[in-house]
């Protein structure tokens, strides 16, 4: 988004300016039906392999090259086509969810009246009506509803999937305009920033002209009704649009999101470059030897071939890059231009999968994982590191009042009543809390002389200082009175953004202090039955630095007071009186019991005070610049001299399998960071119920520090400590502000401790600071992947800056989730993400790009050495139409299908052994050895089809029954009928998973072939001025010498490549082999012993037999025996097979094995 | 391959049972428990182990070494002569011929070379002539052709592709058949005699039919088709490519050999993949079943020498050659599948040793335990 203009946009009120269109340029990544297909082809040629294909078609065209512009013009036109049409369809899938919103009818005042239109109609400076539950067509700042306070309720569930009711307010000299006609008479000027994303921000001002007096109201969030949010509990609004289509916040949310690229792109443009090396090497080489020969005419130029007056008569130097180009056209095909293609069509079908697995649903949210962004697929495969938020994530977030201390005395609540510490309550009837809260609420309304002041006042501002609301929905309507009517107590129900608040307001429900709800600017409780309005004269609302929130109430006997409550460390160094050092004492008890703790405080303001903090205040929020700077200034002016009331402690039940999960990764060698705001007891104390740390794990300490070089020192001292015991595990603890310390100057100690500790604990981190983390241990030398998951706003900055990003759809709203890469409903499924598809989806995209690379090398090498025997003439071996279709049609689908349904390993053994998961770590397959042996593969094939072909042919003897002689493109047809056929059953023996599409597409692949090359042969084609390959693939087939050279050149191409795999799996099997076998059936299972051969799967069991008794090593009965053997790391596990083989469940070996996996 | 399909058992979960309770009217989000969208469809997982292998390195073996033997038998049971008349040596009969070239030379230089064949030629002999250092594959030249005027199409007849220059036209008349493949048609006429034990010389009966593609001589090569169905007449008009004596349209006496359908000019036409070929000429058909077709004794090849290869230091030779169903004479065949399957067979034999002592060291080593 750009704005051309001033960073102010001006609106009249009433009347539409003239000045807003071409204020705004829009540059969102939006396709129109007009723009489409221009904007999409430079987006395309931008990339820099469409663009190298692009300017082989143009030299094509340009220069008598080998071979027509259509052998790379197809593809490339195939490869647009394609990517733009997935691009077209997630575009169109954006459109879909805009034209729902853009589609519907608005109502919009205009010239005196309200007139219908649509909403994307809607211009900036109109005045819109929105009715209960509609949605808002552009972002208004609201003026007036049908409340006269001027207030309504929204939800902003399709923005950040907060569910809760927000309550927006007008500023209180438009709120009077409720009609359209006080409406029109309005005078007014609306202020305000240039559109910006984020959705919590909103900075303007509004000028009322009244009666000649213009009054200036500052704008804020509070003031702004987002487009998509929707209108709840409220008739109907009026509101100004401010930010319409394009530039509303929502619109600007849809940006693409920063581009993350995984390893496997970095290692696939690494390999690029070494082909594009290969390439020029080639053309280069061609160009020279070319030039060699034709120095002699009798080469150059003999009788029966000479050139054309153009050739004889063109510069020499022109000659020569001509030919160079000519090469490069020739060889290009070594850069397959089906990949990138191919790779997208992988990430994005095969990103399905996640969605649909049913391990990743949860069953009580209604959540299936949610993929944002398939680029990163593979990189699920790849962490190192993970970083994982507590709050949410690792627990529940589902908040249960527990304890709470009150003026130095520390409570419990035992069945909805608070109890003094020491004094036990052993009522019966724990199973009816509901029943007995009823009961409890009676007595206490009598007895509430049992309440100290003290107490009362602590449970009046818990109950008063928070920003719940109540779902009004419910109060009204028959289905209040009926439950009334059969006496259940609970009509209200809280809606909080933050579950700690709720927690706090049910808790106080309980215990007899009842938050009814706040109409307008009065919060309304119910002390012990007794009804009491606080007048709400200003929010202070929560943010994450300042770690806590206040509420400034009027009480019903006209006192002005602050309740504040937050984070201990916020809150008590501003406390000048109260019990601090007991209640400091019971807050460490409850964070050592896993408990959150927050601290309330109140201040009582004279009214002199008063008026200085509402005008400050109110100065601070009506400033255009700098606002935020100037309220956390005034805030913290106002939250001083705090009187300490006392802390609560919340219980955050972890989520279930966390344990598990945690040490799956471990085993997977991933190290786990946990990354959280709480205060150190805390999360010590959660980490060790959650397995973070082991209680045998050594934990070291880099808290408090206050200065530079006392944490140098104690790093050093950490240091020391570990290299001394190495063998015991270690874990560390750090917290924010000596984070901060040793990130600014000991950073490479830092990591040295970190690295060599298995498990990392902080503590009392900031949002930022938890990116800072992130990024430290991403940009370090080894450049590990790294993993963050959360599910709150303050998670967001460390989910973008992770490599991959994953969201927990938790309580916290939706804004991890839209910033993530990848969500997930609970933690537990991290484990099955990584290690099942992650595992997966590496495997599958690295020998996709592998093969890619392999088979266009198989392709092009004949072609190459072909002009060893044609004088550099760069004659094409294969005809044009194989040339185009080779990479399009006849080794595509394999490949594809090879790359969506692959699997290695079953996912249970994946599951169950996370180890696997260290086979592929560290970009194992697309390192430099694999990929040269795939490279030196595809060379020494192609070099056996050619030299094959060639020494079948060369030998100038026929190869037909009748005498006849075959020509040059037989000879191409050849080599090219061995290729497509080796190369497709290559993809075979590396394919272990062989689902009914395999087959049908690999072996289709190979009929296609031979459909094909029939039909374009068996056909004189019109509008081809040459018909070279007339029958020549018929005649190839006639020949049986034909077919035994295309037999054996295969078998001898693949052979070599057998021997290897069965070497290296039995001389130095990887785990994931091992695992494999034990997978499979038992009568495979048992392969080192040649004694298997009895299990009867062999053809070739009588000779297995046969070897084993004439070496009299295996007797009979040992052959025989109903052992089962499996084949683990170091020692095959003899299973009695329950019957005879050759079929015991293989989930009986599974359970067995699991049992002794853990020893390796 | 060992291994069987394996249709995947239900992963524990039961679809129906776990869906939010109750909520009929909401549409629940669950996944489908389908096989396909949870990765669960029934597949065939081989496993490459030496046990599964074995079996087909045994078989591969097994199968190869007959193969390859068979082949090279047939392979050896073919009778092929080659004779080089190029004449470069002086010491050659063709030496003079090879000396005073000339394309328009209008006596024909003759030369004969003698030879003998110590075994006879059974059934059918095909005769070729063959050529070195000839690049027939050269991209220029390859291309270099207009394979719609060979088919007959009238237009191509009088306006030849482009693809055919520099011998598109001659002083203004388009050539037919134009291009640089046809006008270095190959001319030397080659003629086989047998010389009797007792004195006489018989002329050996040479058949020009059938030496081409049938699909070539039937589909892809047409005589155009004019109001007038002598050739002559049709192809009025056009020249004749530079290089040649006579136009396309008196290559042959017989009408379904003549013009663009001559087998000559088709055979020429396929170019050859390599810079060394030989091309089918003639075929010497057996016409008792008691003698051989060429029996023992000598021979004269009597050769009318217009070819001119020492410009580009070619070769020229005459090959006399029987053929099996699998072609000429070719050992590589054979030899390649004796080989093959004898390492395949060798490897298969010493993984069964090496395994059987590895695995059984290895599990008894587990039984003690």
């Amino acid at each position: 988004m750009e704005c051309t203009a001033d960073t102010v946009a001006l609106l009249w009120m009433g009347r539409q300016l003239p000045l807003s269109p071409g204020h705004f340029t829009v540059s969102c990544f939006y396709y129109t039906i007009w723009n489409f297909i221009p904007k999409n082809l430079f987006e395309q040629f931008r990339r820099i392999a469409n663009f190298y294909f692009l300017i082989i078609f143009l030299v094509q065209l340009m220069i008598d090259t080998p071979t027509s512009p259509v052998t790379s013009g197809l593809p490339l036109f195939f490869v647009i086509t394609v990517t733009a049409i997935k691009q077209g369809y997630e575009d169109w899938l954006r459109h879909k969810a805009d034209n729902e919103v853009n589609g519907a009818p608005v109502f919009v005042v205009r010239s005196g009246s309200l007139v219908q239109t649509r909403s994307k109609n809607v211009r900036v400076g109109d005045i819109v009506r929105v009715a209960k539950d509609e949605t808002f067509p552009a972002d208004l700042v609201l003026l007036s509803s049908d409340r006269a306070e001027g207030t309504c309720h929204i939800t902003t569930a399709s923005l950040d999937g907060e569910t809760n009711l927000k309550t927006h307010f007008a500023v209180p000299e438009t709120a009077v305009s409720q009609t359209v006609s006080k409406l029109e008479s309005l005078q007014a000027v609306v202020e305000c920033q240039q559109p910006e994303a984020d959705l919590y921000r909103f900075v303007g001002r509004i000028t009322v002209s009244l009666q000649g007096e213009e009054i200036v109201r500052p704008l804020g969030p509070e003031n702004l009704l987002l487009r998509g949010a929707r209108l709840k509990n409220t008739k109907e609004i009026f509101g100004v649009a401010v930010y319409t289509g394009m530039e509303s916040k929502m619109a600007l949310n849809y940006k693409c999101k920063s581009q993350k690229r995984s390893a496997v792109e970095k290692s696939m443009n690494t390999f690029l470059i070494i082909y594009l090396g290969i390439l020029l090497l080639e053309a280069v080489l061609s160009t020279i030897l070319k030039y060699a020969w034709q120095s002699e005419r009798k080469w150059d130029e003999p009788f029966y071939n000479e050139k054309t007056e153009q050739e004889k008569n063109s510069s020499k130097i022109l000659q020569f890059i001509s030919d160079f180009l000519a090469f490069l056209v020739l060889y290009n095909f070594i850069i397959p231009i089906s990949l990138y293609v191919t790779v997208e069509m992988q990430k994005f079908l095969g990103s399905f999968f996640i969605g649909w697995d049913l391990d990743l649903y949860h069953v009580e949210s209604d959540q299936k994982a949610q993929v944002n962004t398939s680029d990163l697929n593979e990189e699920l495969g790849q962490v190192e590191y993970v970083f994982t938020d507590k709050t949410g994530t690792l627990t529940e977030n589902e908040m249960q009042f527990r304890e709470c201390s009150i003026n130095g005395v520390k409570f419990q609540e035992i069945n909805g009543k608070l109890v003094p510490e020491g004094v036990t309550d052993d009522s019966p009837d724990g199973y009816m809390p509901h029943l007995v809260r009823v009961l409890l609420h009676q007595t206490c309304t009598l007895s509430s002389c049992f309440f100290t002041g003290e107490e009362e006042l602590f449970l009046k501002a818990v109950s008063l200082c928070h920003t719940v609301q109540i779902n009004y929905d419910q109060t009204d309507g028959p289905r209040d009175t009926f439950l009334q009517a059969n006496g259940v107590s609970d009509p209200v129900e809280y809606y909080a953004s933050s579950p700690d608040e709720k927690a706090l307001v049910e808790a106080t429900r309980r215990m007899g202090v009842t938050f009814v709800g706040n109409n307008g600017e009065n919060m309304e409780i119910k002390t012990f039955g007794r009804s009491e309005k606080y007048k709400l004269l200003h929010v202070l609302e929560f943010d994450a630095n300042r770690r806590r929130m206040s509420v400034i109430l009027q009480t019903p006997s006209g006192e002005k007071v602050l309740f504040t409550k937050g984070a201990e460390s916020s809150i008590f160094p501003h406390a000048r009186s109260g019990e601090v050092d007991k209640t400091r004492v019971h807050v460490d008890e409850f964070a050592l019991k896993g408990l959150r703790t927050l601290v309330v405080a109140c201040r009582r303001f004279s009214a002199g005070e008063y008026e200085e903090v509402d005008r400050r205040l109110h100065e601070a929020r009506t400033a255009l610049q700098q606002r935020e700077e100037r309220l956390a200034e005034v805030f913290s002016f106002i939250e001083r001299d705090l009187e300490l009331l006392g802390a609560t402690g919340v219980e955050d039940r972890l989520q279930e399998k966390v344990q598990e999960t945690i040490e799956a990764l471990r085993l997977a060698g991933i190290k786990v960071w946990v990354l959280t705001g709480d205060k150190h007891e805390t999360a010590v104390s959660v980490s060790l119920s959650c397995g973070h740390f082991h209680r045998t794990m050594n934990i070291l300490e880099l808290v408090q520090q206050k200065s530079d070089s006392e944490c140098a020192e104690q790093l050093r001292r950490l240091a020391r400590r570990i290299r001394e015991d190495h063998v015991i595990q270690h874990g560390l603890v750090v917290d924010g502000t000596s984070l901060s310390l040793a990130l600014r100057q000991h950073e490479r100690l830092f990591m040295e401790v970190c690295r060599s500790c298995s498990a990392v604990l902080c503590c009392r981190m900031a949002p930022l600071q938890k990116a800072k983390v992130v990024r430290l241990i991403k940009t370090s030398p080894e450049k590990p992947i790294t993993l963050a998951i959360g599910d709150g706003a303050n998670d967001v900055s460390m989910i973008q800056e992770a490599n991959v990003g994953i969201g927990i759809m938790g309580k916290e709203g939706r804004q991890a989730v839209r910033n993530s890469d990848y969500a997930i409903a609970r933690f537990k499924f991290l484990a099955k993400l990584l290690l099942v598809h992650g595992h997966f989806y590496y495997i599958r995209i690295a020998t996709l790009v592998q093969y890619f690379f392999y088979k266009n090398v198989c392709f092009i090498t004949p072609q190459f050495l072909y002009q060893f025997f044609c004088l550099f003439s760069q004659q094409t071996l294969y005809d044009s139409v194989y040339l185009t279709l080779y990479n399009i049609c006849f080794t595509s689908l394999p490949v594809l299908v090879y790359s969506l349904f692959e699997q290695l390993v079953h996912p249970h053994v994946l599951q169950s052994k996370p180890a696997l998961y260290r086979d592929i770590s560290k970009n194992a397959l697309l390192s430099f050895k694999p990929f040269l042996y795939w490279t030196l593969q595809g060379f020494s094939h192609a070099f056996v089809f050619f030299f094959g072909s060639y020494i079948l042919m060369g030998e100038d003897t026929s190869l037909m029954g009748n005498g006849q002689m075959f020509g040059n493109w037989t000879f191409g047809t050849l080599v090219f009928t061995v290729m497509v056929i080796t190369v497709t059953l290559k993809l075979a023996l590396e394919t272990h998973y062989w689902t009914w599409m395999n087959h049908f597409v690999t072996w289709g692949s190979i009929a296609f072939y031979f459909i094909f090359s029939l039909f374009y042969g068996g056909i004189i084609w019109p509008f081809l001025h040459t018909q070279d390959m007339y029958f020549v693939f018929v005649q190839l087939l006639s020949s049986g010498s034909a077919w035994f050279a295309i037999i054996i050149v295969v078998v001898t191409c693949l052979f070599p490549d057998v021997v290897k795999k069965v070497l290296y799996r039995h001389l130095r099997p990887t785990s994931t082999q091992k695992s494999q076998v034990i997978e499979a059936y038992p009568g495979t299972s048992c392969l080192d012993s040649a004694c298997c051969f009895s299990e009867g799967k062999s053809g070739f069991a009588w000779l297995g037999r046969l070897v084993e008794r004439t070496m009299s090593r295996c007797d009979l009965a040992r052959v025989t025996s109903l052992y089962v053997i499996f084949y683990t790391s170091e020692q095959h596990l003899f299973i009695p097979s329950v019957g005879t083989p050759p079929n015991p469940t293989p989930f009986l070996v599974l359970s067995a094995v699991r049992n002794s996996s853990m020893q390796w | 391959m060992a291994s069987g399909y394996s249709a995947k058992e239900e992963d524990g979960h039961h679809s129906g049972a776990l869906g939010p309770a109750g909520g009929a009217a909401v549409r629940s989000r669950k996944p489908d428990n389908t096989a396909f969208k949870q990765q669960r469809l029934p597949a065939w997982q081989p496993i490459l182990t030496a046990g599964t292998v074995l079996p087909a390195f045994f078989i591969i073996g097994l199968l190869f070494i007959p193969i390859g033997i068979g082949l090279y038998v047939t392979s050896n049971n073919i009778r092929e002569l080659q004779i080089d008349y190029t004449g470069t040596e002086s010491s050659s009969p063709c030496f003079a011929c090879s000396q005073n070239y000339s394309w328009n030379m209008t006596t024909p230089c003759v030369c004969s070379v003698s030879f003998s064949l110590d075994q006879p030629f059974e059934s059918n002999v095909f005769m070729y002539y063959g050529l070195s250092n000839f690049y027939q594959n050269h991209r220029r030249y390859v291309k270099s052709r207009d394979d719609s005027q060979l088919n007959g199409n009238l237009n191509s007849l009088k306006e030849p592709s482009k693809e055919c220059e520099p011998y598109r036209t001659n002083d203004g008349k388009p050539i037919a058949p134009c291009g640089a493949i046809a006008n270095s048609l190959f001319n030397d006429t080659l003629a086989l005699y047998y010389n009797d034990p007792n004195g006489t010389e018989t002329q050996i009966q040479l058949v020009k039919r059938g030496i081409a593609w049938w699909t070539d001589k039937h589909v892809k090569f047409r005589n155009p088709v004019g109001d007038d169905s002598n050739l002559t007449a049709i192809f009025q008009g056009t020249a004749k490519p530079v290089n040649w004596q006579k136009p396309v349209y008196e290559l042959d006496s017989d009408p379904e050999n003549n013009g663009f359908i001559n087998e000559d000019l088709i055979v020429w036409m396929r170019t050859a993949a390599l810079p060394t070929f030989r091309k089918l000429y003639r075929i010497i058909e057996k016409n008792s079943s008691t003698s051989p077709t060429l029996p023992r004794g000598n021979y004269t090849l009597k050769i009318t020498y217009n070819y001119p290869v020492r410009s580009f230091e070619g070769r020229k030779r005459m090959i006399l050659s029987t053929i099996s169903w699998m072609g000429g004479k070719n050992p590589f065949l054979g030899i390649a599948y004796i080989t093959v399957g004898s390492i395949c067979f060798f490897l298969g034999v010493v993984l069964l040793i090496i395994h059987h002592k590895y695995g059984s060291r290895s599990s008894s080593a587990d039984l003690t335990h």
